[in-house]
């Protein structure tokens, strides 16, 4: 797929964010929006999914470990096919099946229920391990927040990932430096983050992490890393796509009032002209 | 199934009976996987691992990577049974069994081991007295505390059948084995040992041989004790208990578990709306446990038989 059409989707899953917070009246789109393009390239180029068969064993697996992000995954789920784009609308609402964090049983496409940070990795290494013990050459992913490897559970996850030299598992790291008390840095900075993969046997990548060609090219390469696995570290924007909401913290954990919903939807309304 | 290895008289812990039928299990079931959190040897988790080398992961000394890795391993079709110390697979990963396994109902079995206070000698910080508590708690899951070896080997192999998450307590204490191969072990179901009128004492796990024992020797004294054993705390045996409330008007509970939480708590949820009558826990009050040979900590806790026949004959003179 064009990086032309990808960043067609992407526009489309950052309205679907702020569509679907903004009728939550909740949820989390700062950290929905720098993941973005992250969520596009895999549900649209790199994995093996298939919306008809959600349950193919065969499929590769997704795991949301920094689970709060459910907006863009959900977004880009919709798209996919797995269920109507207009259901966003009723994302956290009671009685309804889009839970404010991934659940498995109740949300077609999704293949682990997350959202307590830390605990998705460990999952995701179970899968991986799944593959390799039934000889099946699908890949496993999971995505982390930046803010979530402060969990001393990701660490014991890379540790068994590392000493087992899954290469069939793929960490993504969205580093978009900011966490809920303020930049990573300052909280209880993870840095250096590839050092540390690296000191715990991974394959590390650094790149721009809202930047098709730099993803697309780090995907092929942990793809073809052998003999361990791979860790993406991607830089991305909090918040991007949304003006007043880039590198914004405040934007980590709120939806968008009636004013605000409106100036977001129009900049991306223009942004997705802007693309045809 | 008649491939039981332990026979009624003798001794064994029920962790060994854990170990077995989870080998067993191995042999028939090639989904079955095994983890551990380097206590193999003490869970007996081993003895799959020996012969299963490519179906057992040692994850170290990391329990709550074992359990989202468990949860891992189950949403992809293989059933893992996880093990480790009680005190390390009930509490320090509770919240990783809480939304990684229970939540998402994976059919992941936890065999926690070295329960209790028998635990001895490494104490207090060893001595897991809530993890009944904690993991009846969870939707979804089923918690299962055999009381001998034979009873915990047939507990494991069900645990297999048992769709979804299965907490099984173990022991490390050997005990003299009470059932026989005949036994069936049928979850949410209680086994009445002894019948009698005057009260019901309810026990589960390890004290349920030494509460049988001072049954038979009340019965001497005068005391006409009904003895339940109830290996299935979640579910657990409502109808059972209704009928033992309705027709003794009086229980005693007796577990290896803080009586807060526990089976005791779990037995006055259960007649508390249909037959409310007296009910007395037995276990250990609220208090941390301490290091001390296995048989005399059950003794200084009141839970060996001459422990309880005394409460049990203070209560009924109460």
């Amino acid at each position: 797929m064009e990086n032309i059409e990808l960043q067609r989707i992407a526009n489309k899953i950052r309205k679907g964010i702020i569509i679907s917070t903004f009728h939550a009246k909740s949820g989390h789109p700062g950290g929905s929006l720098s993941a973005t393009e992250i969520f596009t390239y895999l549900f649209f180029e790199e994995m093996k999914v298939d919306p008809k068969n959600p349950h193919d064993p065969d499929r590769d697996r997704f795991v949301l470990s920094k689970g709060h992000c459910a907006p863009g995954y959900y977004a880009a789920l919709a798209l996919k096919g797995f269920f109507p784009f207009s259901d966003l609308e009723q994302l956290r609402h009671t009685d309804f099946y889009l839970q404010g964090h991934p659940d498995m049983k109740m949300v077609p496409g999704v293949d682990m229920s997350s959202g307590s940070l830390g605990q998705g990795v460990s999952a995701a290494v179970g899968m991986a391990l799944a593959g390799r013990l039934d000889k099946k050459d699908y890949r496993v992913y999971a995505l982390l927040g930046d803010g979530e490897i402060e969990e001393g559970q990701v660490w014991e996850a890379a540790m068994f990932a590392g000493a087992r030299k899954l290469d069939n598992l793929t960490l993504i790291i969205d580093n978009n430096n900011l966490q809920i008390d303020g930049a990573i840095g300052d909280v209880c900075s993870p840095y250096p983050i590839d050092k540390k993969f690296e000191a715990f046997n991974f394959h590390t990548i650094n790149i721009d992490g809202n930047d098709y060609d730099e993803i697309r090219a780090a995907m092929k390469e942990a793809r073809e890393t052998k003999g361990m696995p791979t860790v993406i570290i991607a830089k991305t924007i909090k918040g991007l796509g949304v003006s007043f909401m880039e590198n914004e913290v405040g934007w980590h954990g709120k939806a968008t009032n009636e004013e605000e919903y409106k100036i977001a939807m129009d900049e991306l309304e223009k942004a997705g002209e802007a693309l045809e | 199934m008649s491939n039981m290895p332990f026979e009624i008289g003798k001794k064994a812990a029920t962790r060994d009976a854990y170990g077995k039928a989870l080998l067993e299990l191995g042999r028939l079931h090639p989904e079955v996987v095994a983890l551990d959190a380097d206590l193999s040897g003490s869970t007996r988790s081993e003895y799959f691992a020996k012969e299963f080398p490519d179906r057992f992961f040692d994850c170290g000394i990391a329990e709550a990577n074992m359990a989202g890795i468990s949860a891992g391993l189950a949403s992809c079709g293989k059933i893992p049974f996880m093990s480790s110390f009680a005190m390390f697979t009930s509490g320090r990963n509770y919240e990783q069994i809480r939304n990684s396994i229970a939540y998402p109902a994976l059919n992941v079995k936890i065999g926690a081991s070295h329960a209790g206070i028998t635990v001895g000698e490494d104490g207090a910080t060893h001595q897991c007295l809530e993890d009944i508590s904690l993991m009846r708690t969870l939707p979804n899951m089923k918690v299962i505390c055999p009381s001998d070896a034979a009873e915990a080997y047939k507990a494991v192999i069900a645990a297999y059948e048992i769709e979804g998450p299965v907490y099984l307590r173990l022991s490390r204490f050997s005990t003299v084995i009470a059932h026989d191969d005949s036994y069936e072990f049928r979850l949410g179901k209680g086994e009445v040992l002894k019948d009698g009128g005057d009260l019901t004492i309810v026990a589960t796990g390890l004290p349920v041989p030494a509460s049988l024992e001072a049954a038979n020797e009340l019965e001497k004294e005068g005391i006409h004790a009904r003895v339940i054993n109830m290996p299935s705390i979640k579910p657990i045996d409502k109808e059972l208990l209704i009928k033992a409330a309705l027709e003794t008007k009086r229980i005693v509970t007796i577990e290896e578990h803080w009586i807060t939480g526990g089976l005791g708590s779990a037995v006055l949820e259960a007649i508390s709306e249909d037959a409310p009558v007296w009910v007395k826990r037995l276990g250990i009050p609220d208090v941390f446990g301490e290091s001390g040979p296995a048989a005399e900590l059950l003794t200084k806790f009141g839970l060996d038989k001459e422990g309880i026949k005394k409460s049990v004959k203070d209560f009924m003179n109460s």
